[in-house]
């Protein structure tokens, strides 16, 4: 079962428990993650908005909300065959209707991913981790920002290590570190985006990107618990496979 | 906030429209987002393309034209626009002399340009790039995103462009926008905050009886908030502030700007403290334009660009410019 592994990108190398490394992830769970924060990013448009106008102008979630739906449309007409090329779709289509530098920077943040997954029918859940790491190195040296600058690195950096400390399983973890990772830019002070022209009076608020940011990340998990329309993926230890109820 | 739209989600490509009907000497694509010169690509010219969020008209749609941009490409409000209407607008304007992208430095803007350069030269398009990043009010640190791009942007279209004309090639066209962008600095203030479309009210709260010192053309905020002052007050902040960064040895190119909602009437009495201040510092003004070209929406305010200007640059200034937003010697 496990003999295909192939080593993602990250190469972490730690020795796992027996499941570790199954490709039970098929193109499949990635659209349905898509899907899920489409849902999310519709869902949160208006609180994305509101936290924007605070401390940037106040087009977060409209032009957030009009990526993902054109995503939502494109894998609606056809899902690619693998879940690298479903990132990949997901991601240029992100760069053609976002704008600004949400665009860009979630476009970059998938395709990279996307890429890091090549052409596998099927992945593990430690290549998607390691998948998700290289794009988020990206995203760093696109937008040239470290953690702690207040931006959408801070909810990725604690999601993506809390997946890793798990051997890549727990999308739950990676949920709750993204959000307390959100939550915790309140009192940071910006140094990259427009937010930054506010300085010092840019402390106090929640960053609009780490919170969307966080969106992505808990739509990983959703996607994970949603029902799968033909559960032949096996599954093997998560025991929050097919725990019914898709909303 | 009444505001004169049929609905927030359509006030871009409605204003397309709108420029398309009044303009025939103008290409409008309204589904892809491009403005263009209708007799594009013009032989023998390099092609200037610049963009960027809408809600600064006239920039940048309103100068597309002979002298100036071949091509503009207008995001949504506030929103830099995406990689794809750019690599359009080059490839629908490059006549085989390339092109030069001419990018405000703000972080949405830099990266879907910097995309769209990689793009279109993968197209065979060769593309030049300078990045406006004039205004003084922040200051250009690591804690910051750099320096914003504001009313020095005219300067460099309507420079670049008039170089273009002549028929130089690419890259002394991008050196004389580099020129310019180089020679310019800008500082603005807000006397009301703008609203947008979506939000449907005000972006950002400035209470009665105060003003915002050092304000983007997003109403971000700048150096300090203070009590109304006068227009003479504003004039000497304003212009001091400039020149302490731009130490100007030559006569200077002056845009008095206004925000988008303040009147030409008040943009003219702050012009001539403007002058006065540099007559203060005997500063010779070459060249003065006054009026509304890089706005912000309706928000009520002005600010000051200066450009050190040698005689080449004052008279690529004084070349023919047939645009919506400006024209002379035509």
């Amino acid at each position: 079962m496990s003999g295909k592994v192939t080593n993602g990108a990250g190469g972490s190398g730690d020795g796992g428990d027996g499941s570790e490394g199954t490709p039970e992830l098929d193109a499949a769970f990635f659209a349905r993650w898509m899907t899920a924060a489409a849902d999310a990013v519709a869902r949160e448009a208006d609180r994305l908005t509101e936290l924007d106008s605070a401390i940037g102008d106040s087009d977060h979630g409209g032009n957030m909300r009009r990526g993902f739906e054109a995503v939502r449309e494109e894998l609606g007409e056809e899902v690619p065959a693998t879940p690298g090329a479903v990132l990949m779709t997901a991601g240029r289509k992100l760069v053609s209707t976002v704008g600004g530098a949400s665009g860009p920077l979630y476009g970059t943040l998938l395709r990279r991913a996307g890429k890091a997954l090549g052409s596998a029918e099927r992945v593990s859940r430690e290549e998607l981790a390691g998948a998700l790491r290289t794009g988020i190195d990206a995203v760093a040296q696109l937008g040239g920002a470290v953690a702690g600058d207040k931006t959408m690195l801070d909810a990725l950096f604690p999601a993506v290590e809390a997946l890793a400390d798990s051997g890549g399983k727990d999308f739950e973890a990676a949920r709750t570190a993204a959000e307390q990772g959100a939550e915790e830019t309140v009192p940071l002070q910006a140094r990259k985006g427009r937010a930054s022209y506010l300085g010092e009076r840019s402390i106090g608020h929640q960053d609009p990107g780490a919170t969307s940011a966080a969106l992505l990340v808990a739509a990983l998990a959703e996607a994970d618990t949603a029902v799968e329309p033909e559960g032949d993926a096996d599954g093997t230890g998560s025991a929050q496979g097919g725990s019914g109820g898709s909303e | 906030m009444r505001m004169l739209i049929n609905v927030p989600e359509s006030v871009v490509p409605d204003a397309l429209r709108g420029m398309a009907a009044a303009h025939p000497e103008l290409t409008v694509d309204v589904d892809r987002r491009v403005v263009m010169r209708r007799d594009a690509p013009v032989d023998g010219k390099v092609a200037l393309v610049s963009g960027g969020g809408s809600g600064h008209e006239p920039l940048h749609g309103g100068f597309v034209g002979p002298g100036m941009l071949d091509a503009a490409c207008p995001g949504e409000i506030f929103t830099s626009p995406v990689p794809d209407q750019m690599v359009a607008a080059a490839a629908a304007v490059d006549s085989g002399e390339g092109v030069l992208f001419i990018v405000k430095n703000y972080t949405g803007d830099v990266l879907n340009f910097d995309m769209a350069a990689e793009l279109a030269e993968d197209e065979g398009v060769r593309i030049g790039k300078v990045l406006v990043e004039d205004d003084v009010a922040v200051t250009d640190s690591t804690h910051t995103a750099g320096r914003r791009g504001t009313g020095a942007t005219l300067f460099v279209e309507k420079i670049a462009g008039a170089l273009a004309a002549e028929g130089a090639p690419l890259e002394q066209v991008e050196a004389v926008a580099r020129q310019v962008a180089g020679s310019s600095r800008s500082f603005g203030v807000a006397l009301s905050p703008c609203s947008t479309p979506a939000k449907g009210g005000p972006m950002f709260e400035l209470p009665p009886g105060e003003l915002e010192l050092g304000v983007g053309i997003h109403g971000e905020p700048g150096r300090e908030r203070r009590a109304m002052m006068t227009a003479g007050e504003i004039a000497d902040f304003a212009v001091d502030a400039v020149l302490e960064d731009l130490q100007p040895e030559e006569p200077v190119l002056a845009l008095v700007n206004g925000m988008g909602a303040t009147p030409l009437l008040e943009l003219y009495g702050f012009c001539g403290e403007v002058h006065r201040v540099l007559a203060e510092r005997r500063i010779p003004v070459a060249r003065t334009l006054v009026g509304n070209y890089v706005t912000s929406l309706d928000m009520a305010g002005a600010s000051v660009t200066l450009c050190r200007a040698d005689e080449e640059l004052l008279r690529l200034w004084d070349a023919p410019v047939r645009t919506p937003g400006l024209r002379w010697g035509v």
